[in-house]
């Protein structure tokens, strides 16, 4: 019986991927996409990571986790599952898998969902599975340490320099996310400026007045945040204050890495914590509804299952369709920053080693499923109207007639008096050239929510979509920001001790700010390009993600050698080795590609021939000279960060070749085994 | 009778809200130090809070 429900499970996966995957000429409905995702997801818990944990990690739910075994009450706390599955979903759950859909919608729908779905249930959710379990054999050491005790110190090294240069360009993108969705919009800038206040007050609360009171104090300050809102409305229509909120991009700019230097030296609980309370409640709310929404809604998917883009000249960003779609969309089908959090936290308050499979497998699915929710807010646009929120001005033309006439030339027809209804219904002036994500998976929520739950309220909705973005984004950016700090606290105290000491306050104050002029600066340059800044600085951050996730899945391949599985390694190994081959030709490209906004230097060469001929527009050649610099800056990150990954695979093929010649390798780092249950042990919840 | 069931399972939901959001967070603490330290006295409610923030932002707690 069993075994015939997931018989047609199996085929109406099958049947619904097939209709997505055939579907010519008439748009299709969001469900078949939510139908056949569900159905994936199932059949890939149910079988997948069932197999793998009961063959590959030979998980032993009668071995005493370290939760049990080092019980202390803080770090170590054996926790109920589902209790551990929210923490460890809120702790991997940011803004990337809302973002990279909708910037991959410009290949078409097919592409980046297809790659969502396959990459999350054979690449992401097994990494996070495989690392989580590791860690918790290893009394929940960190991904650095796993690859130093169990490669070698080449793999350490690698894993704590790529970790903190995705903390840099994570933090940039993301930076330059929220700026140009504040872009001379006093609507958007007013609501996130006030959600600064806000937060403090909630950290004030949290402290002073009701310690500790998580509940009471998040319910209030969601409460403050859909004030400001509907607040940020008022400010919008009135002449004074709409003006003094009616900012730049390069005031934006300043402003956000002046809010980054303060966040990352001022007390956890005053800025940090509150944020974090409310940033997670109010994801976790807006997704829930978002889901309902789409299933209520069920809505008509406009953009095309494939686009002419895919041959690389996409206005959203450069670069054909291999290997882009997959640098582009990191989070939602695998994301090496989850290693980070699967290794060191969620490992520690794990009270049976079987509960790996819903906590690291189960929580990356949901995740994935957030990601397809994304694509589906993206695609049910208007393809014209997606592309014009989404294009730089140096690819489309810097006015809205110039901009409408080269999209609608695409085949994507858009009119100037739809987008300005458009950007009037949302409350703004313009919705042009808002490149970066957020703002078009503003439009497309607004649209979804308005129509499920009325139409009037279409500016609240858009404003409260772009709320909810910022409020994670920054959280993401303090979060990200102080863990780069300590990380070069540490290397820096190895130089000079003093620096080391993570509450001296002259260290505190430097290495914050070597941290935000390292985010700051890429932040900037990302401002003033006239291509948008996303066209580079995602693809950078993709490469960088996949990187991470290189590294781990170097380490759980090597360890499952050691342990004599190599017949298994495969289940690693594959997603490695697609993830090797994926970055090194984007990063090929994104060096030689003579496509000006593909290739790096192709992009700088031309920049620095147009700055000599003099046809640059004054403004444009005040910058060229720094655009110029950070291309080729760019190209040698990138190939940085390539070889890093060759030197990892390169050190696992090493150990690999010595353990099937039967050489000696490091020893294993798994904590000895002692049998202890949860039934026999004190448990939370 | 029924009613009774039904509290019991409301109680026991938000008892999981409560421990989800680190609500109960201090209330634990008390329970875990009374049975390891009972001559030491606890810290009160905002000292603990305070140090639990500081601690929990050390490490690497928000991806992407």
């Amino acid at each position: 019986m069993k075994k015939l429900l997931w018989f047609l499970v199996a085929l109406i996966a099958a049947g619904a991927v097939a209709g997505i995957a055939l579907q010519r000429g008439e748009s299709i409905n969001a469900l078949w996409i939510v139908v056949a995702a569900v159905c994936i997801y199932a059949l890939g818990y149910r079988f997948y990571s069932a197999w793998i944990t009961a063959r590959v990690l030979s998980v032993d739910a009668t071995r005493a986790t370290p939760a049990l075994r080092l019980n202390d009450g803080r770090d170590f706390v054996p926790t109920h599952r589902w209790i551990v599955f929210g923490h460890h979903f809120a702790a991997i759950a940011g803004p990337g898998p809302l973002i990279g859909p909708t910037l991959a919608a410009q290949f078409g729908y097919l592409p980046g969902t297809l790659w969502i779905l396959v990459g999350a249930v054979f690449g992401g959710c097994v990494q996070d599975m495989t690392i989580l379990f590791l860690s918790t054999r290893r009394n929940g050491r960190s991904l650095g340490q796993m690859a130093r005790d169990e490669l070698g110190p080449v793999g350490g090294y690698a894993a704590i320099l790529a970790t903190l240069m995705i903390m840099i360009i994570l933090i940039a993108v993301l930076g330059l996310v929220v700026v140009n969705a504040m872009k001379n919009s006093p609507w958007a800038t007013s609501t996130v400026f006030a959600t600064i206040p806000i937060a403090v007050l909630i950290g004030l609360y949290l402290r002073n007045i009701r310690p500790g009171r998580v509940l009471e104090g998040s319910l209030i300050g969601i409460t403050l945040l859909l004030l400001a809102v509907a607040g940020g409305g008022f400010v919008s229509e009135h002449p004074v204050l709409s003006a003094m909120f009616n900012m730049g991009g390069k005031s934006l700019a300043w402003f956000v890495i002046i809010y980054g230097f303060v966040a990352a030296v001022l007390p956890v609980w005053l800025l940090l914590a509150p944020r974090d309370y409310l940033s997670t409640f109010l994801k976790l709310g807006t997704v829930v509804l978002l889901a309902f929404a789409v299933v209520l809604m069920h809505p008509q998917l406009k953009m095309p299952a494939l686009t002419q883009f895919i041959d690389g000249t996409g206005p959203v960003f450069g670069g054909a369709l291999f290997p882009f779609v997959f640098i582009t969309i990191a989070c939602g089908a695998i994301s090496g920053f989850h290693a980070l959090v699967s290794s060191g936290t969620t490992p520690k308050l794990i009270q049976q080693e079987s509960d790996v499979r819903l906590i690291g497998y189960g929580s990356m699915m949901l995740e994935s499923g957030v990601a397809i929710m994304a694509m589906i807010a993206a695609t049910l646009l208007d393809p014209g109207v997606y592309f014009a929120i989404n294009s730089g001005p140096g690819v489309v033309g810097a006015t809205l007639d110039a901009a409408v006439t080269t999209i609608s030339g695409w085949g994507f027809p858009v009119t100037a008096a739809q987008m300005q209804s458009l950007a009037q219904q949302m409350g703004e002036t313009s919705l042009l050239a808002r490149t970066g994500g957020a703002p078009s998976l503003a439009v497309g929520m607004a649209n979804i929510f308005a129509t499920a739950f009325g139409q009037g309220l279409l500016a609240i909705w858009y404003h409260f979509a772009i709320m909810f973005e910022a409020v994670f984004i920054l959280t993401t950016l303090d979060a990200g920001t102080r863990v780069g700090r300590f990380m070069l606290q540490d290397f820096l105290g190895h130089v000079w001790k003093p620096m080391g000491q993570t509450s001296w306050y002259p260290s505190v104050l430097i290495s914050s700010a070597l941290v935000v002029a390292g985010w700051g600066y890429f932040l900037y340059i990302g401002v003033v390009d006239p291509n948008g800044g996303i066209n580079i600085l995602w693809p950078l951050f993709g490469i960088t993600n996949q990187l991470l996730a290189g590294i781990a899945l170097c380490v759980a391949t090597g360890i499952l050698i050691k342990q004599g599985k190599l017949r298994y390694s495969w289940v690693t190994a594959v997603p490695l080795a697609w993830l090797a081959i994926v970055t090194t030709t984007a990063t090929w490209e994104k060096v030689v590609s003579p496509d000006v906004r593909v290739g790096f230097l192709a992009g700088a060469d031309k920049l620095a021939a147009n700055l000599a001929a003099g046809t640059l527009s004054p403004e444009l050649a005040a910058v060229a000279p720094q655009l110029i610099f950070n291309q080729r800056l760019d190209a040698a990150l990138a190939m940085l960060l390539t070889a890093m990954l060759w030197v990892v695979i390169a050190d696992t093929a090493r150990v690999t070749w010595r353990v099937v010649k039967g050489k000696p390798v490091l020893p294993s780092s798994e904590a000895v085994a002692v049998p202890g249950n949860a039934s026999t042990a004190e448990v939370h919840g | 009778m029924k009613n009774q069931a039904l509290r019991e399972r409301l109680d026991s939901l938000w008892s999981f809200v409560r421990q989800l959001a680190t609500d109960d967070a201090y209330e634990r603490y008390l329970v875990h130090h009374r049975s390891l330290h009972p001559k030491e006295p606890p810290l009160d409610r905002r000292a603990f809070y305070e140090r639990e923030q500081q601690h929990k932002w050390s490490g690497v707690k928000r991806c992407c």
